[in-house]
């Protein structure tokens, strides 16, 4: 037997799977028979109007709605955040993995001044479920200390001139609450609430989607890629039909 | 060793893009081939059918298919002197950890590289003058041939298009140059599989306006195919229907190139092919006299704890980064220090230095949500080498696309034109205009490497399985910031000739590089090709040169990064290295060149 033979022929490999005995439970030959969809890759809709799971304090919800309901108010191109079930869809993504902050990496040491230096932006140990726990709290505490009222209870000015002095880094929230910060994870999430598909509880009756005119989860423009410049006016479409 | 498997011809690290199509050569050779993979199996119709694929915010505000930092991550600093952070949440990179790799989800902008990316350094001196090179080097880029030229590579290419079906129009078909293609490509031997995708308003816009200006429009290659194809390992695929979900999502209509799409079903089928899904690789295990590896140290997801794979050939192809930390924490090679110069390990990491401008149409109906991944028409008129550096301080350029690429609402809702407020009624009125009357042009560029910027491990920083994390030194260079700014006036030029009412430009060069806000996920480098050992860590068979039964293939390869995306050079080296491992490795083993 040559040295090629020894070292690569396919008989001594099949011989050797057969008498694997031990196959690990992540062992693929074959294309795998179990084609069942996996749980995380399954649409999760949820339902509006239930109880909160996350926002369970008074003050906090109260707080929360002001908030969104400054970053996306009702008008001329639709419902407010809340109205739109913003609120919903906010409570639902920190109740799960989200929240949780599954995704980050939150392993020590943090170095704050230095990683933010390094970063271009604060790190934190935090989940999202955490620094909303918190950043309300804190929220409600800077209108009592400053307005002598409860951050709810405050003028729309009032409250946007808060959240323009938070975005600009001028305004910082008791407890060591990063306002810059705090204000850009909740206009993100105000904004995917009001823009993803509704089986997520906001964007109710599309009203994001219909405010730019996005078809949502269609999935074949082959009709429509000739006409150009055109207004095509397609009613938006949602992943499950909800309502 | 607890749990060892029975010894496969060849361990493969990570069946994505690389792997798959290692892989099915060296099966197709008749080696019998176990890959690990650390992800699950993913398939089309069980994990991204259309019912499912049209979600922004799972795939990509959350980002669902990807590797979570928290899973693994790198630290990040500019420079040595500093303390490294790790990057906390996601980033620009954008790292696949699934059968199939990133090339799941993908956007399939499918670029050769031009023949001057392989050979900066000779042509610089060549065309420019030995002095010029010279000064260059003087400054810190370092300036190396590939050790293969564009020709040595051809076929490969040619091969890999024909697996992935890519969809385009040839601009010079065996020298001869042709209408509506890229004057500047490489030549081919042929015409791309599959037809190039038709034009979105912008793009026919950019076209007209490119054209009145003198540049050289043209569609740019797709892995999203222009029609439905049966590719030379006999897999049917279907027609792109432009869904505007591409990148960060799987393909449902086994439209998008991707291993799922192309390979697999064929692979799978073969009784000589293995894979070990949700088993993460942590190591090679050098042999006694260090000059080979015996095989793959790996905890298994069965909770069966650690395990081992003997091979006689061991190939990482875990994504760039992961394979440079594979060599490290194989102990293979040398950590390159930039103080000395020494070692190769590390050394020639880089990133793609890009810019964007964004115009804004007052009336007009872009229709984003009609878009592809790699939808767009771009000129080269400015890439590269393709003009005239005489008079200019910096060498390199940019590809100039105008992009067709996604029209999802959550990532386009800060796309506002300038003084918009982001948030209240104005953001409202704001983004209700702009969403449909904003358009992209897209400046991706080559990047030059440097002697400070470079991969090593995390001294304080760990993975989940206790290992150190790789930590990144990079910042900016001179040569391409110089080169970006001249590129991004150019851009700005063109969109005020396309008749923008108004626009924003968004040029990362400007300011140090972090991992937040940057254009790109292309990093490369840190294991690179080479004629030169004591330059690269890898020959130019994508063989270790400390290792002779060690490969590796990714963008690690890279020296220095060109005006285009990466994946279609990276599947062409994983032909080439396989071809070369099956053909003669294995009758000979040992160096492929001598060093
Ligand atoms: C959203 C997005 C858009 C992109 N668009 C483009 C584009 O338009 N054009 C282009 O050219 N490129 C694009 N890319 C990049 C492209 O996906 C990659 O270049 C390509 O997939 C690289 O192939 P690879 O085989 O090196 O790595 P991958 O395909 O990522 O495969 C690496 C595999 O190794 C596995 N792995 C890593 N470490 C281990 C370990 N220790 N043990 C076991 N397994 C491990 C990973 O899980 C992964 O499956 C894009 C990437 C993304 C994410
Ligand atoms: S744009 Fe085309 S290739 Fe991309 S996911 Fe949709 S159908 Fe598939």
């Amino acid at each position: 037997m040559n040295r090629r033979e020894a070292l690569f022929s396919i008989g001594a490999a099949a011989a050797g799977a057969g008498i694997a005995g031990r196959a690990s439970a992540a062992e693929l030959r074959g294309v795998p028979a179990a084609t069942a969809q996996t749980a995380d890759h399954m649409p999760g809709p949820i339902v509006r109007g239930g109880d909160f799971k996350v926002f369970t304090d008074q003050t906090d919800h109260a707080t929360l709605k002001a908030v969104f309901d400054r970053l996306i108010p009702s008008d001329d191109h639709g419902p407010s955040a809340s109205e739109a079930g913003v609120l919903d869809f906010l409570d639902a993504q920190l109740a799960g993995p989200y929240g949780d902050g599954a995704a980050y990496y939150l392993e020590g040491p943090l170095q704050p001044g230095h990683e933010e230096e390094v970063m271009g932006q604060k790190q934190f140990l935090e989940t999202p479920r955490q620094r909303y726990a918190k950043g309300l709290k804190a929220l409600e505490q800077y209108a009592q200390d400053n307005d002598g009222a409860s951050f709810a209870a405050l003028s729309p000015d009032r409250i946007d001139e808060i959240l323009t002095g938070m975005e600009a880094g001028r305004i910082d929230l008791p407890g060591g609450v990063f306002g810059q910060a705090f204000f850009e994870l909740m206009l993100q999430n105000a904004r995917e609430g009001y823009l993803s598909d509704p089986i997520y509880g906001g964007n109710r009756d599309f009203a994001g989607w219909t405010m730019i005119g996005f078809p949502g989860a269609r999935y074949d423009y082959r009709a429509y890629v000739d006409r150009h410049n055109e207004d095509l006016a397609l009613a938006p479409v949602s992943l499950i039909p909800s309502n | 060793m607890a749990n060892e498997r029975p010894k496969a011809d060849v361990v493969i690290v990570g069946l994505g893009w690389a792997g798959s199509v290692m892989a099915e050569e060296l099966t197709r050779a008749g080696l019998n081939v176990v890959a690990i993979e650390r992800g699950k199996w993913r398939d089309t119709s069980t994990d991204f059918p259309p019912a499912v694929d049209p979600d922004e915010l799972k795939w990509h505000t959350r980002r669902q298919m990807l590797a979570a930092p928290s899973r693994e991550t790198y630290t990040f600093r500019n420079r040595s002197s500093q303390t490294a952070a790790p990057t906390r949440e996601w980033s620009a990179f954008q790292f696949g950890e699934n059968v199939g790799g990133a090339g799941t989800h993908w956007a399939g902008m499918s670029w050769r590289f031009s023949p001057w990316d392989f050979e900066v350094a000779t042509r610089t001196e060549d065309r420019y003058g030995r002095a010029r090179l010279d000064a260059l080097r003087a400054e810190g880029l370092l300036l190396q041939d590939w050790g293969i030229t564009y020709d040595d590579l051809a076929e490969d290419y040619d091969r890999f298009e024909r697996i992935a079906g890519t969809s385009g129009i040839a601009g010079n078909l065996n020298g001869e140059i042709r209408p509506g293609g890229n004057p500047f490509e490489g030549p081919r031997s042929r015409d791309y599989p599959t037809p190039p995708l038709k034009d979105s308003y912008w793009m026919a816009r950019y076209r007209d306006t490119t054209t009145r200006m003198g540049y050289h429009p043209f569609t740019i290659p797709a892995g999203n195919l222009g029609q439905a194809y049966v590719n030379p390992l006999g897999v049917s695929m279907g027609p792109c229907t432009y869904c505007g979900f591409c990148d960060f999502h799987g393909c449902g209509n086994y439209s998008k190139s991707s291993p799922q799409a192309c390979i697999l079903p064929v692979l799978m089928r073969r009784p000589n092919f293995t894979v070990l899904t949700e088993t993460q690789a942590l190591n090679a295990v050098k042999s006694e006299d260090g000059k080979t590896v015996t095989g793959v140290r790996y905890v298994g997801s069965d909770g069966q704890g650690e395990g081992f794979q003997p091979a006689d050939i061991v190939i990482f192809t875990a994504y760039q980064m992961d394979n440079v930390r594979l060599m490290l924490l194989s102990r293979i090679g040398e950590q390159y220090d930039p103080s000395t110069m020494q070692g190769t390990i590390g050394r020639n990491y880089n990133y793609q230095t890009c810019s964007s401008v964004t115009g804004y149409f007052d009336g007009a109906k872009m229709n984003p949500f009609i878009s592809a991944g790699a939808m767009a028409v771009q000129i080269d008129d400015l890439n590269g080498d393709n003009f005239d550096h005489a008079d200019l301080d910096f060498i390199g350029g940019a590809g100039m696309m105008s992009v067709q690429t996604q029209g999802r609402p959550i990532a386009l809702a800060n796309t506002l034109r300038p003084g918009t407020s982001r948030w209240g009624s104005g953001w409202k009125e704001g983004f209700s205009k702009s969403y449909n009357e904003a358009a992209t042009l897209f400046n991706q560029g080559t990047s030059m490497s440097t002697r400070d910027a470079y991969l090593s491990l995390d001294p304080t920083y760990e993975d989940r399985f206790g290992q150190p994390l790789l930590r990144i030194t990079f910042d900016w260079n001179r040569n391409d910031k110089a080169m970006m700014r001249h590129i991004t006036d150019k851009a700005q030029a063109i969109m005020q000739e396309a008749g923008a009412d108004a626009m924003t430009t968004d040029l990362q060069t400007e300011n140090s590089w972090n991992p937040y806000t940057q254009l790109s996920s292309h990093t490369i480098g840190g294991l690179v090709m080479g004629a030169d050992p004591t330059t690269s860590a890898l020959n130019p068979y994508c063989q270790s040169w400390d290792c002779h039964n060690v490969f590796s293939v990714g963008a690690n390869c890279f020296p220095n990064n060109a005006g285009y995306n990466p994946t279609v050079t990276i599947g062409a080296l994983a032909i080439r290295a396989a071809k070369a491992i099956h053909s003669t490795y294995v009758n000979n083993p040992g160096p492929l060149v001598e060093a």
